[in-house]
């Protein structure tokens, strides 16, 4: 038995410690905001908080955030998180949208760490989200929105 | 209105149902400018079709909550179709934009054909283009019952009922909310004949109105095929054969089946499914299989081997696409004669929704929940294999984590797998089949890899006389359900489309194509023929500008004097981004494309900046479009700027390679993919005004962008590069 804590709540799990985080969320606990890309750290496609920091959760298995806080897209409140959603909502960020969950939790994440980021450190920090629709110039836009709104 | 009779609208059908008390209005238009229609018999004529009459149809649906719900035939696969189509239903109706909701049409090529297509379908940047009348013949039908409900009540003429953001009103001060009016709107006749708005009275039409995906999207509620959960349901991951050609010969299962969770393995067509309780289940339980193949029939080859193959088959003539003049006496005569080959890789889509599909079959009826993009042939292609009637195929379209193209495959395939693990294991519960990354990227269904081979000969003042281009690469359409309107004497359009149909004044022209085949399963990927032949006209024209000693916008506007859409569109890109003035400096460069796919045009210039490591960035990119009447500005934006991306993606490191037939890619570490710091930082899209019938724009903003950018290379660098990817350093 894993119990997991997901977004304030805890969650006792019968399932194997190595099973990666990801699909415990998806699968387990049916939180299916945060979704699967590449499995391999290589997208951000299933980027989640653990203790306050982005993490890829499709290669975190549960038994590594096992005691830890978890917060994924469907949990997050902060005014952080609600200028990014706001932000992503004004500026119509989203294509397909499949990509936007983990792009907004690296935002977040990123917003939470430097309140004030210049250009080359958002690119930075979200080198590690791939949107295939190619939104980039509107999450730019929408994290330099946030970042004002929150200032 | 000039648009009106473009569309050569031949018949109108209404259709109408009353969902009994408090139902409110529910109205379908069947608006059909296909001549090939089958049934020319009036549905309204209930004589002759009456169960027809009360078939549940509907574009249009007014509830008593005053909400409107707008059933969008087109599946919404980030391009903006719900938002697109709604507008137009609202822009008749006079709808408030708040009211309007949308929702996803069921699979019904009766009610919700491609009126280009005659078939349920998404693609060719095709749905607001296709459904510019019909959308708001149903936006102005159900105006029509409202005014006529509320002329009734109030006991006024219709004409003094003014409609506006949603509300009725009469000068005497009456007002109703269309839900206040809807029931009695229901039981008003339909009128034949409702007439559409002249375009200056646009008040939606051309606005930036939010799209209506957008609030699902931002808070993790849009549903994706990934995020489907149904009672009982069982999660399917196939493996596949190692290589294209291979078949399974045996399975030893034995060691999967003893992980907790893995309920079934079945050994299908395309490979040997395991079905678990959940998707790690199911991985591992795949992860533990050990198959034999046999590649006896397996594709050994290299994607070098054959290129080289293509380049034999291009030294002799291939099937002609079209021939004009006489290019052979021409070149005899040329000043000057350039010629180039030009290479390019097999594609993947890699949406990033990687495909998917959850099926339960159950006697006499199969129900499938997914990002379906070709619901009528996907339907036909079910039917055969289930032995049901397409009718008893059930699609819930959901939103698509991208396509691309991907999702509208003509064989159905991802679809007929999901479908032939539920035929094969015989029970009555959902079953979602998942790719990985891996399976995605290595199913095939690629950008066929192509080669080609170009001349041109030049007049004494350095102007095109003669142009021959040869073409070599795999029919995307041949074999396919597409084929017979597409492949026309042995010419697959896809193929040839940007190519023959050069839009370059030059006299003397001849395009041919060899369509040789191989096992790889190939696909149109956004922008399809284009993706190639743009690369290869608009590089090549700036080659021949540069041989020539002329400006490569001042050459192509010399050559475009007969299009004038490609014209104003080369022209608005190169005014906004400066063409004209002091060259940008050392170690920087700039270049321009112009291109029309699926009668949108586009051009764009690119700037680029050279690096002391040889490598290079792209700074700036700015476009501009026509693509008629702009719907929705933002949209539209959105689509020309994610679009450039795709198609810079593909430019800067897309390859799909071959090695004794194993294609070498896996997922996003050796498929490279654009990043946001290899988005340019400063994308400019201007938008050319214009009252022609609307035209998509999901695709053409694709092709653009590797000849513009391999132009401002050449710009700066003085060398040009005859295939893609480009090299990462210049
Ligand atoms: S799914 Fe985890 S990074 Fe791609
Ligand atoms: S919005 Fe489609 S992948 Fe990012």
């Amino acid at each position: 038995m894993i119990t997991l804590t997901i977004n304030g709540t805890a969650h006792p799990l019968d399932i194997d410690p190595a099973t990666p985080l990801l699909w415990a969320l998806r699968d387990t606990v049916g939180l299916t905001g945060t979704k699967f890309g590449c499995g391999i750290a290589q997208c951000g496609a299933c980027t989640v908080h653990l203790d306050g920091n982005a993490i890829r959760s499709c290669i975190t298995p549960v038994s590594a955030a096992q005691g830890k806080a978890i917060t994924t897209i469907e949990g997050v409140n902060t005014p952080v998180a609600q200028a990014v959603q706001i932000a992503w909502t004004q500026l119509d960020v989203v294509q397909c949208g499949y990509c936007q969950s983990g792009q907004m939790m690296s935002a977040i994440d990123l917003l939470n760490k430097n309140k004030q980021p210049s250009d080359d450190q958002i690119d930075t920090a979200m080198a590690g989200n791939i949107c295939r629709c190619n939104t980039y110039v509107r999450i730019r836009a929408a994290i330099k929105a946030a970042a004002r709104a929150l200032a | 209105m000039k648009t009106e009779t473009k569309f050569n609208i031949s018949r109108r059908h209404f259709l109408v149902s009353t969902l009994g008390a408090g139902a409110g209005l529910t109205l379908g238009v069947y608006l059909s400018g296909c001549s090939n229609d089958k049934d020319k018999a009036p549905l309204n004529t209930s004589s002759h079709q009456p169960q027809t009459l009360f078939e549940p149809n509907a574009f249009v649906r007014i509830r008593p909550d005053n909400s409107v719900t707008v059933v969008i035939k087109h599946l919404e696969m980030g391009q903006g179709t719900y938002t697109g189509l709604a507008t137009l239903v609202a822009e008749e109706l006079d709808a408030a934009w708040d009211q309007i909701k949308v929702e996803s049409a069921p699979a019904n090529a009766k009610l919700y054909s491609n009126l280009f297509w005659g078939a349920q379908g998404t693609g060719g940047s095709s749905a607001i283009a296709n459904s510019y009348m019909q959308m708001r013949q149903a936006g102005a039908t159900a105006r029509a019952m409202l005014v006529a409900a509320a002329a009734k009540r109030w006991n006024v003429k219709p004409a003094e009922v003014h409609v506006s953001a949603g509300k009725l009103s009469h000068a005497s001060g009456k007002s109703a909310s269309f839900g206040e009016l809807a029931e009695a709107a229901a039981k008003e006749p339909i009128p034949a004949e409702v007439p559409v708005k002249d375009p200056k009275d646009f008040h939606l039409i051309g606005q930036t109105l939010p799209r209506k995906d957008t609030p699902d999207k931002v808070h993790a509620k849009a549903i994706y095929t990934q995020d489907i959960k149904l009672p009982a349901m069982l999660t399917a991951l196939v493996l596949h054969p190692p290589r294209f050609g291979a078949r399974l010969q045996s399975v030893d299962d034995s060691e999967a089946k003893k992980i907790p969770g893995v309920q079934h393995v079945v050994m299908i067509p395309t490979g040997v499914a395991v079905v678990a309780t959940d998707f790690w289940t199911a991985k591992r339980g795949r992860d533990a299989l050990k198959p034999q193949w046999d590649e006896s029939q397996a594709l050994r080859k290299s994607s070098e081997q054959i290129r080289e193959d293509y380049r034999q088959l291009a030294e002799k003539p291939g099937t002609v696409a079209v021939n004009n003049g006489d290019t052979t006496a021409t070149f005899k005569h040329a000043a000057k004669t350039i010629s180039a080959e030009y290479d390019f890789p097999f594609l993947a889509h890699a949406t990033m929704e990687p495909m998917n599909c959850v099926v339960q079959l159950q006697p006499n009826q199969c129900e499938l929940w997914y990002g379906a993009q070709i619901q009528t042939m996907d339907q036909m292609a079910l039917a055969k294999l289930l032995n049901l009637t397409p009718e008893q195929i059930k699609i819930n379209t959901l939103y698509a984590g991208g396509s691309f193209g991907r999702r509208a495959n003509p064989q159905s395939d991802y679809v007929l797998e999901a479908a032939n693990i539920a035929k094969a294991l015989n029970l009555n519960t959902p079953i979602k089949l998942l790719w990985t990354r891996e399976d995605d990227m290595r199913a095939g269904f690629y950008r066929p890899l192509y080669y080609h081979q170009i001349k041109a000969g030049l007049d004494k003042t350095g102007m095109p006389v003669a142009w021959q281009h040869r073409i070599v690469g795999q029919s995307i359409l041949a074999g396919t359900g597409f084929e017979s309107a597409m492949v026309k004497n042995g010419v697959d359009a896809t193929s040839v489309e940007g190519a023959s149909n050069l839009p370059y004044h030059i006299a003397n022209l001849h395009v041919d194509l060899h369509s040789p085949t191989l096992p790889v399963p190939v696909q149109w990927w956004r922008s399809v023929g284009s993706t190639h032949n743009a690369y290869v006209v608009e590089t090549f024209i700036d080659q021949l500008a540069s041989t020539a000693k002329q400006d490569p916008v001042a050459y192509r506007r010399a050559l475009l004097k007969d299009h004038p859409r490609h014209l104003a569109v080369l022209n608005l890109a190169a005014e906004k981004a400066g063409w004209d003035n002091k060259p940008l400096g050392k170690d920087r460069g700039r270049g321009i494309a112009v291109h029309e796919s699926f009668n949108t045009f586009v051009a764009q210039v690119a700037e680029v900046t050279l690096h002391a490591d040889k490598t290079f960035s792209v700074d700036r990119v700015v476009i501009a479009v026509d693509c008629g009447v702009a719907v929705n500005p933002d949209v539209i934006r959105a689509q020309m700027e994610g679009g450039m991306g795709y198609g810079l993606s593909a430019a800067l490191s897309g390859k799909i390679s071959l090695r004794d037939g194993q294609v070498e890619q896996s997922n996003f570490h050796d498929y490279p993919v654009l990043r946001m710091p290899q988005m340019p930082t400063s994308v400019e899209v201007y938008i050319v005004p214009s009252a022609e019938p609307p035209t998509g724009v999901g695709e053409p903003g694709t092709p653009v962008i590797a000849p513009a950018l391999a132009n401002a290379i050449a710009n700066a660098t003085g060398k040009r590069y005859y295939a893609l990817p480009l090299p990462t350093a210049v």
